[in-house]
């Protein structure tokens, strides 16, 4: 039915297979969408946030997946700026990757703020002292340079290709993309960092505030340095994930190592300047708060264990088994460790939103639990259904994988 | 905050002190600055984590068992923050502002986009969002409250104490129309402070050293609510009690200095100059 869009020399199945396919995914976005038009039209009521949680599951899920999608931009500069050849046969998979987390994170904020059609105001009314107005200017501009990015491989599509001017338009983008590599290396830098800059900045909670260099908390390096360690990962995830659901294999293993391994250095990295961070905030800012570090943790659901699981299971267990090249090499161990540092990314956001504000900073407050309603799991599970999606549908109708076809033979093509 | 103003002359910094020890935990300052400033109500006022109160009174108690119970009401306005409130700073449309001549933290609810990154910054709690249109429910009375000075929020923006800055605006034309330049300390007086029947709550310009509050903040009983975090809170508390003192700060384990042989009477404080000498 559709096999004159399908790439070349690729096998694919049926359309009605990838019909059944998408139809979760589908469901997924009609739940989203329905959330979303209730809490459009009667207000944010709909949710479980309340004036003690500001921020719940959507910051949650928007900072996780703005860092999972950073291996749109890391892997752009090592393919683009510093020249990793092999790295071309992966990175139409981080940006694509990338596009859906970016896109889905800017939906899913245009719903979490009160009046949606005031966002603009963000821009004409800019703070330019506000962390969060750093994160919006370059949230924007890099979904741009993103969708920019994305074009040349919507481009190499078969039918679309036929078509003389897309074809030298696609061709020609391609041939700038180092320049759109930069752009989106420098707009990235500043948002992951200015998204970690926004939890340090809060000087008057001090679970999250953080000291750091001239303007920026030491928050902000880090939330850059977890972004580029963990994004890399989830690039291999989906890579792994498409593999295994295709029974094919897509990216050579040489590109593939060489993302865990970059990954495996700024994750350790990573994880041994976030334990000088803990100590010193754990022995100066929590201190001089009149606090203790256990007083963060003495009632209610969030306990160390969360900053245990953050730091050892999900931070240097990944690391030891990513830097081993044994272990990295080995399939199975390669996914866990991938999966692991994922989840310790996710928890470390987890922290500085949900359990910053469970914590109360008078003395005579109480802490706070929160559980979100269906219409929030509902916004939250629709990026993921919407990413499932676009994903498979790239898949199928793009030519995502350039070393499919040499990697998996079709007889008589 | 700037020293002085466009004229040379020192800027206002208008502020509170709360007398603890006076408060008798009644809830009128609540109900007045409510009616006072059109704050909407929700059918189940129960709701607490999201239903809209500028001034809320906690009960603290010193935790002891009977019969060494005692207890504290503590009204909590918003702190309007000096210098560099962390509210502030971290608005991105600039919706919120530290007003250089009053010291008031505004709000201005016509460009707040309800991002809610001011309540996530704000240690106190006293930053409230709008999360249903609001709501006035008619016949009962409330309705008929309606100020016409304060304008009603909309749903999904953020809401807060201003100092019933209205009163300002109502004393400031009062003024002009009599050919004043300044305004007297009775002339602006917030809705809490008239209305407090135990006479707890006293408000007034800090710079102005006429002014009753700038000297009650020099008392040994005066504190602020969580001070070493550096908000600069221009709301003060008293209370003779040391329990209390203790609790409107967070302290390691022999950090709390208590206040010892002061009494209320004045002639025993008034040679010290300030709390932070004790």
């Amino acid at each position: 039915m559709d096999s004159v869009l399908l790439p070349h020399g690729v096998k694919r199945c049926s359309p009605w297979a990838f019909f059944f396919w998408t139809l979760p995914w589908l469901g997924l976005m009609a739940w989203g969408g329905l959330s979303a038009f209730l809490c459009l039209w009667k207000g944010l009521n709909q949710t479980n946030m309340s004036n003690v949680f500001a921020f719940a599951l959507w910051i949650v899920f928007d900072l996780a997946v703005i860092a999972l999608g950073a291996g749109a931009f890391f892997t752009g500069f090592l393919t683009y700026i510093i020249g990793k050849k092999e790295l071309k046969n992966i990175i139409n998979t981080a940006v694509i990757v990338g596009f859906i987390c970016y896109s889905g994170a800017m939906a899913m904020l245009g719903i979490d703020i009160g009046q949606p059609i005031r966002g603009w105001f963000i821009f004409w009314h800019a703070n330019i002292h506000s962390m969060l107005v750093e994160v919006s200017f370059c949230i924007t501009c890099y979904l741009m340079v993103l969708a920019i990015e994305f074009i040349p491989i919507i481009l190499e599509n078969r039918k679309l290709e036929e078509i003389k001017e897309l074809r030298l338009f696609g061709h020609n983008l391609h041939e700038i993309m180092a320049v759109f590599a930069a752009t989106g290396t420098f707009l990235s830098f500043f948002h992951q960092g200015s998204l970690g800059g926004m939890f340090g900045v809060m000087y008057a909670r001090p679970f999250a505030a953080r000291e750091g260099f001239y303007i920026w908390p030491w928050t902000f390096f880090l939330f850059v340095l977890s972004a580029v360690a963990c994004g890399p990962c989830f690039t291999i995830l989906c890579t792994k994930l498409t593999e295994f659901l295709t029974r094919k294999k897509l990216v050579p293993d040489s590109a593939i190592q060489l993302l865990a391994k970059i990954s495996a250095w700024l994750l350790s990295l990573y994880i041994v300047l976030k334990i000088f961070d803990y100590l010193a905030w754990i022995y100066g800012v929590v201190p001089r708060a009149g606090l203790t570090f256990e007083s963060f943790f003495r009632e209610g659901p969030y306990g160390i264990w969360l900053v245990v699981c953050e730091m050892v299971f999900c931070g240097i267990l990944p690391a030891i088994i990513l830097m081993t090249p044994q272990a990295r090499k080995n399939q199975g161990w390669l996914i866990v460790a991938c999966l692991l540092t994922c989840i310790g990314i996710v928890l470390n956001r987890f922290l500085f939103i949900i359990v910053t504000l469970a914590i109360p900073v008078m003395p005579f407050d109480r802490f706070w639990g929160y559980l979100p309603t269906w219409q929030e799991w509902g916004i939250g599970l629709a990026v993921v259904g919407y990413g499932f999606l676009v994903f498979s549908l790239a898949y199928r109708y793009l030519p995502v994988f350039p070393k499919e076809r040499e990697l998996n033979p079709v007889a008589g093509s | 905050m700037k020293k002085e103003n466009d004229h040379g002359k020192p800027g206002h910094k208008y502020g509170m002190v709360i007398n603890l020890d006076k408060c008798t935990g009644c809830g009128t300052c609540m109900v007045a600055c409510a009616a006072e400033n059109n704050v909407s109500v929700r059918p189940d006022q129960s709701d607490k984590e999201r239903v809209i109160t500028w001034m809320r009174l906690y009960r603290i108690t010193n935790g002891k068992e009977f019969p060494d119970t005692e207890v504290s009401y503590f009204p909590r306005p918003c702190m309007h923050c000096d210098h560099h409130p962390p509210c502030v700073s971290v608005c991105v449309a600039t919706a919120t502002k530290l007003d250089f001549h009053t010291g008031i933290v505004s709000q201005i609810y016509t460009r707040c986009i309800g991002c809610r990154y001011c309540q996530a910054a704000c240690p106190y709690g006293a930053r409230y969002f709008n999360w249903w249109d609001a709501y006035f429910p008619k016949g009962k009375g409330l309705d008929r409250y309606l100020s016409p000075e304060v304008s009603p929020r909309m749903r999904g923006v953020v809401e807060k104490c201003t100092f019933c800055h209205h009163r300002l605006m109502r004393a400031k034309s009062q003024a002009y129309a009599e050919d004043r330049r300044e305004i007297e300390e009775d002339q602006y007086q917030t809705a809490c402070t008239e209305a407090c029947p135990a006479g707890a709550i006293t408000f007034g310009d800090l710079n102005n050293p006429e002014h009753q509050v700038s000297k009650l903040t020099k008392h040994p009983f005066t504190f602020r609510l969580l001070e070493r975090i550096g908000t600069e809170p221009k709301v003060y508390y008293q209370s003779s009690r040391d329990w209390v003192r203790k609790l409107g700060d967070n302290f390691l384990p022999g950090e709390y200095q208590p206040v010892v042989n002061k009494t209320w009477m004045k002639e025993e404080w008034s040679t010290k100059p300030g709390r932070d000498t004790f």
